[in-house]
This record gives C-alpha cells, sequence and structure tokens, in this order.
C-alpha cells in the first residue's frame, strides 16, 4: 500500500460553476488557481461546467468566456497542469479546442455520454497529435455494466487517449459498484483508470477509496465538494483520506485545506449540501447537473421537482439533455391537471 | 418535347442507410423514377435491396452515370461530403442536376418548406442537416416575426441508433453546418447548434429544441406564422410535429419539435435521417413539376 500514488485532477473551477449558473469570474478564477497550484494539485480544470463551447441557452451561459477563463488559469498556474473537459457535440476542433491549445491547456479530457465513445476519435486523435496529455471521459457510467463501459473505454485506448475517467455523473453508485467497474478497466486497459465521484448518496469519498483500492490512479475532488447538483468529492477531505490510507498525492494537506477556505469565501454563494431533490436525482440516476434547471422549472410549472427527476429518469435522459425538463414538466402539468378535474 | 407522361429519371448515388431510404420514397414518388442505384460494392444491404426491388444498380460508383449518361436528369447524392466536392464538377459537365445531401455546401442550402422558389433555378441544391432541416423553419419564423434577433440556439436530440459511423466522424461538420444555415436563413447574429446522443431503448424519436434572444418576443405573431410552415412541412413530413411553444422561458423563446420518420428503410424513430431525405425528394418532384411532369400512377 505505502508509496502508491495518486494524481489529483480538480475540477472546482469547472464542475464548481454548475452550483453558481456559470458565473465565475475572472477574479475568482486567478484567486483560486493560486492556491490551488501552491498546494500542489497535480491538474487544475477550467471552464463551463459542461466544459469548453458548452456556454449556451440549453445549459446557462458563462459568465467569463472560454478564452478567457484559460488565460487567467495560464497565468496564475506554475507547477499544476491547465486541464479541459471536452465534449464532442457540443465543442468542435476549429472553434473551441484550437484556440483553447493555443492558451496553453495541458490536459485534454474528451468526454462522452458513456454508451458514445466513438464520437470522441477526431478530438482525441486531434489532442495527441498537438503533443498534450489527453484523456478519455465517459459520464454517466452508471447506465451500463462494467463490461460494456470497459468495450467504449478500448475504444478511447484505441484513439490515443492516455488514461480513461468514469464518472458518476448521477451519483447513483455505492462502493461495490465503482469497485467493479474499476477492477474491470484496470484489467482490460493497458492505460490509466479514474474516477469522478458526485454525492448525491453521501458516498463520494467512500466511492473514492473504493476506486484507489481497486486500482485507480486518478481521482477528481473539488473544493468543499464544489461542483453540480450535491457535488463532488469534497478535495480537502479526499487528500487528507488518501494521507491516512498511505497514498501520496503531492499535496500539502494545510495549503489544501487553506485553498477550500479561499474557495469557500471567494466562489461560492453556498456551500454543497445533499438536498432532497439531489437525493431523488442520485435514485433516479439522472445528471446531477439538472438540479438547477429542474428546481426553476417545476416552480414555473407549480410541480414536484422529485417527479421530475424520476420521470426523467424513467425515460433514460443523459447530460446534456436539459431541453427535455421543459416537455417533461409540460406534460407532468397536464397529467395532474387531468387528475384534478 | 413533352415530359407531360414520363416520370423524372434520377439516381441515386450512395448505397447506405440515407441512399437506400430514398430509393424507397423516390420509387413510390408518382413523379420520380430510378434509373440506377450506385454504390461500391453489390454485397451491401442497400444494394441487396435495390437488386430485390428490381432496380438497376451499378457498383461503379459515379463512372456509371458517366458511361450511361442517359439514366438520370438529376443525381441525389448521399456519399460523403469529400466524394460530393469530386462529384459536383462532373455533374455539371454532364449537365445533370444535383441534390447534395451531404455536408459538403457547394450549393445553396435549401429547406423546401422555406426557399423551394429559389432553390429551383439552382444546378446544385445543399440540403444542410438533418438537424437544419427540423429547426431552420423555425428559425426562419423567428427571423421573420420578431426583431433583433440576437441569437438562436438549437439542440438535437438523436437515438444513437440512428446515428452511424459517417455521422459520428463527422459532428463537427454536422454543427458548422446546421450553424450557418440557421444563421443564413433567420439573420440572427449568433448561431449555435448542439447535439445530443442518446442510446434509451426503445429509441427516442428525433426532437430539436430551438431556442433565441430576442428583444421583445411576440409570441402571438410567431405561432401565427409557425401554424401555417408546420402544415407546408407536414405535406413532405408527414411525421413533424411542434410538442411545445412558442413559449417565453426564463428570457428565452422555447420551441420544440418532433419528427417521427416514414419507417420506410430507416426505423421510424429515425426521424433526423427521415426529414433529409423527405426534403431531397419534395426538391426533386418540385424540378419535375417545373420540367413539364405530371404525375404518373403510382407503381409500388
Amino acid at each position: 500500500m505505502m508509496d502508491r500514488k495518486i494524481v489529483i485532477s480538480d475540477p472546482t473551477l469547472r464542475d464548481g460553476n454548475h452550483a453558481v449558473r456559470h458565473s465565475l469570474r475572472v477574479d475568482q478564477i486567478a484567486a483560486y488557481c493560486k492556491a490551488a497550484d501552491s498546494a500542489g494539485v497535480a491538474i487544475v480544470e477550467v471552464g463551463h461546467g459542461n466544459g469548453l463551447g458548452a456556454s449556451s441557452l440549453q445549459l446557462g451561459e458563462s459568465a467569463t468566456p472560454d478564452h478567457l477563463a484559460l488565460t487567467t488559469a495560464r497565468a496564475n498556474l506554475t507547477q499544476s497542469k491547465l486541464g479541459i473537459h471536452v465534449i464532442p457535440g457540443f465543442a468542435t476542433i476549429e472553434r473551441d479546442l484550437k484556440p483553447a491549445l493555443e492558451r496553453g491547456v495541458d490536459v485534454v479530457r474528451v468526454a462522452s455520454h458513456c454508451t458514445e465513445a466513438d464520437i470522441c476519435e477526431r478530438h482525441i486523435s486531434f489532442s495527441r497529435s498537438m503533443g498534450v496529455e489527453v484523456w478519455g471521459c465517459l459520464m454517466m457510467s452508471h447506465m451500463i455494466s462494467p463490461a460494456l463501459l470497459l468495450e467504449q473505454a478500448r475504444k478511447m485506448e484505441s484513439y490515443g487517449a492516455e488514461g480513461v475517467v468514469f464518472m458518476d455523473s448521477s451519483g447513483h453508485y455505492i462502493p461495490e459498484d465503482v469497485r467493479h467497474r474499476v477492477e474491470a478497466l484496470v484489467d482490460g486497459l493497458s492505460i490509466a483508470v479514474g474516477f469522478h465521484a458526485h454525492n448525491n448518496l453521501g458516498l463520494a469519498i467512500a466511492n473514492s477509496m473504493a476506486a484507489a483500492d481497486a486500482g485507480a490512479t486518478l481521482l477528481d475532488g473539488c473544493a468543499r465538494g464544489f461542483g453540480a447538483g450535491a457535488g463532488n468529492a469534497q478535495l480537502e477531505v479526499l487528500v487528507a483520506v488518501l494521507e491516512r490510507l498511505g497514498y501520496s498525492t503531492g499535496i500539502d494537506l494545510y495549503k489544501i485545506l487553506d485553498a477550500a477556505d479561499l474557495a469557500e469565501q471567494a466562489l461560492m454563494k453556498e456551500i454543497p449540501v445533499i438536498r432532497s431533490v439531489s437525493v431523488v436525482s442520485g435514485m433516479a440516476g439522472v445528471f446531477s447537473g439538472f438540479m438547477k434547471p429542474v428546481t426553476r422549472i417545476a416552480e414555473e410549472f407549480k410541480i414536484d421537482p422529485r417527479d421530475v427527476f424520476f420521470e426523467l429518469g424513467r425515460r433514460k435522459i443523459v447530460a446534456g439533455q436539459e431541453d427535455i425538463i421543459l416537455e417533461v414538466a409540460k406534460e407532468l402539468a397536464q397529467r395532474a391537471a387531468k387528475g384534478c378535474q | 418535347m413533352t415530359q407531360s407522361n414520363r416520370k423524372l429519371k434520377v439516381a441515386i448515388l450512395g448505397s447506405g442507410n440515407i441512399g437506400t431510404d430514398l430509393l424507397i420514397k423516390a420509387l413510390r414518388s408518382p413523379y420520380l423514377e430510378c434509373g440506377a442505384f450506385i454504390g461500391r460494392s453489390l454485397s451491401s444491404p442497400g444494394m441487396v435491396k435495390a437488386l430485390s426491388l428490381g432496380v438497376t444498380v451499378s457498383a461503379e460508383g459515379i463512372d456509371y452515370i458517366v458511361k450511361n449518361p442517359d439514366c438520370c436528369d438529376l443525381v441525389f447524392d448521399a456519399t460523403s461530403a469529400k466524394s460530393h466536392l469530386e462529384h459536383a464538377p462532373i455533374f455539371k459537365k454532364l449537365g445533370k442536376r444535383a441534390i447534395d445531401l451531404t455536408p459538403a455546401k457547394i450549393g445553396l442550402m435549401s429547406v423546401p418548406s422555406v426557399n423551394l422558389a429559389d432553390s429551383l433555378v439552382e444546378d446544385n441544391v445543399n440540403m444542410v442537416t438533418c438537424g437544419g432541416q427540423a429547426s431552420i423553419p423555425v428559425a426562419y419564423a423567428i427571423g421573420q416575426t420578431q426583431t433583433d434577433v440576437e441569437y438562436i440556439e438549437v439542440v438535437s436530440s438523436i437515438a444513437s441508433r440512428s446515428a452511424g459511423p459517417a455521422t459520428r466522424q463527422n459532428l463537427d461538420e454536422y454543427i458548422k453546418t446546421t450553424e450557418d444555415g440557421l444563421k443564413e436563413f433567420s439573420g440572427a447574429k449568433r448561431t449555435k447548434a448542439i447535439l445530443n446522443l442518446n442510446p434509451a431503448e426503445p429509441c427516442v424519436d428525433m426532437q430539436a429544441t430551438i431556442f433565441a434572444k430576442v428583444k421583445k418576443p411576440d409570441i402571438a405573431k410567431l405561432g401565427g406564422m409557425l401554424t401555417g410552415l408546420v402544415e407546408k412541412i407536414r405535406k413532405y413530413v408527414p411525421g413533424y410535429e411542434i410538442i411545445l411553444g412558442p413559449i417565453v422561458e426564463n428570457e428565452r423563446i422555447v420551441v420544440m419539435v418532433r419528427v417521427r420518420g416514414l419507417g420506410d428503410y430507416l426505423p421510424a424513430y429515425a426521424g433526423n435521417l427521415d426529414i433529409i431525405n423527405c426534403a431531397a425528394i419534395a426538391m426533386a418532384e418540385e424540378y419535375a413539376r417545373e420540367a413539364g411532369h405530371n404525375p404518373q400512377d403510382e407503381k409500388r
């Protein structure tokens, strides 16, 4: 167990943007980058909650455009690598990826829904050809079995990914779900395996521990858990727990605790908590990032947001399909009106 | 020369899903007959289907049309953008009209419910993209009825199984072409296209959501124009419907459309593939009428 290394990738400034409707400003990005950099975080991810090129009416518009967020982060990172999240279908190579790489991105994580790895081929191979570090990300990974997840991860490996991160985008997993998937991936891939936890069921840290124990070598964590919905694995807790377990992360404990304090003060309107709708979102297996739009739309249509989540789950709606919330809300409201007559 | 008692002869280049579905639609048309169904391999599923329907087939690619110029007056090109760039000058030289179903975008972008008349004078028209065919009529209506259209965004969701390898490899081209089409037809200052693949089973129908930011939304005016447009679209895409809106929600105009396909060669959920084919057939039939062809007995 001793001497096992875990790479920490920190998407506070990307996933956290979900929690503040993509409103993070340049000064906030600069301040947190400095703090994470001095703590020794390996990778700092920056951008819109859904990644590069995702600022939209569908998902919410960014207060800070991609190029500005990246330039700011670059100027404030000395030892940490600068990372981005890229979803094909939202971000294109010409419009988004090339300009981002010109601004000094070190790590590109190309993400798709867990069954759609082949839409990542061009973005992965392009990024590799530009000489940056490239990971594949499989989102909403609870929706398929470990065997199918491996099949998709293998595709990413074949396109040139140097590692694959699977994401518990709905916060649906319990530790043994994570263990089975990490084992399948470690066994079947010759590249690194990473895990990104959400905290809807209060298990983000426990699930991350299970991932490390089963052989994952990269873990995502956000300061105070700052992320979509109920938040992610809480970075400073994760670092402390890994230290107790005997893993090395290269992160200075005091400094990451300071960074988390700073994040709480400078970035957050509220510290992520597991609200009742987030529990339902985790149970229903719906992307945690839906919490804010579901809450808003349910209020407008005077319906129970929990019903909306279960209906979205029944329809197997994936991350990025936020527009469907409106359709579901309209349908539920009509059903309710009929029931009253 | 009288055309009144014969159909317009068309060739279909490309024997994949799109080409094969087009074939079935062309055979049903009272205005069109298929002079040649052309691919690269006689054993492909599309070729086998065409053979079973008694259609003249060839695996020679465009060479077949060069050698047999009488096989058609019009070509549907359902190959790839790269191939269409090579094919287009040959069609021109041979005097064949071309309906381009690839994202090559050499010719005028054509959406039959919006610019059918303008398209008639062109010898090469481009059918934009599936998401473009579904959303551009709505974007056009927004452009016509609203003032100061600052931004239009279209989010399409399609069933994973309706997205073949070519679609998956060409998401960036899809986005670019759809954004260009939205801009051209709506006059919006900025446009954005997003594509989501949903793997749920049973497969989801194609849907597109159109968002717009305008100065002062006039929903009544937009709704009125959309009613007329949808009627026009449904003449060639019967499964097209507005399932939500127009409404204003969170300071955005929102309209949501669903497209169920005819289920000819492709399953009904693949409305994305159906709508671009229906649009291409509508275009070809209009050429036929323009050239003086009368509807003939429907044989198949």
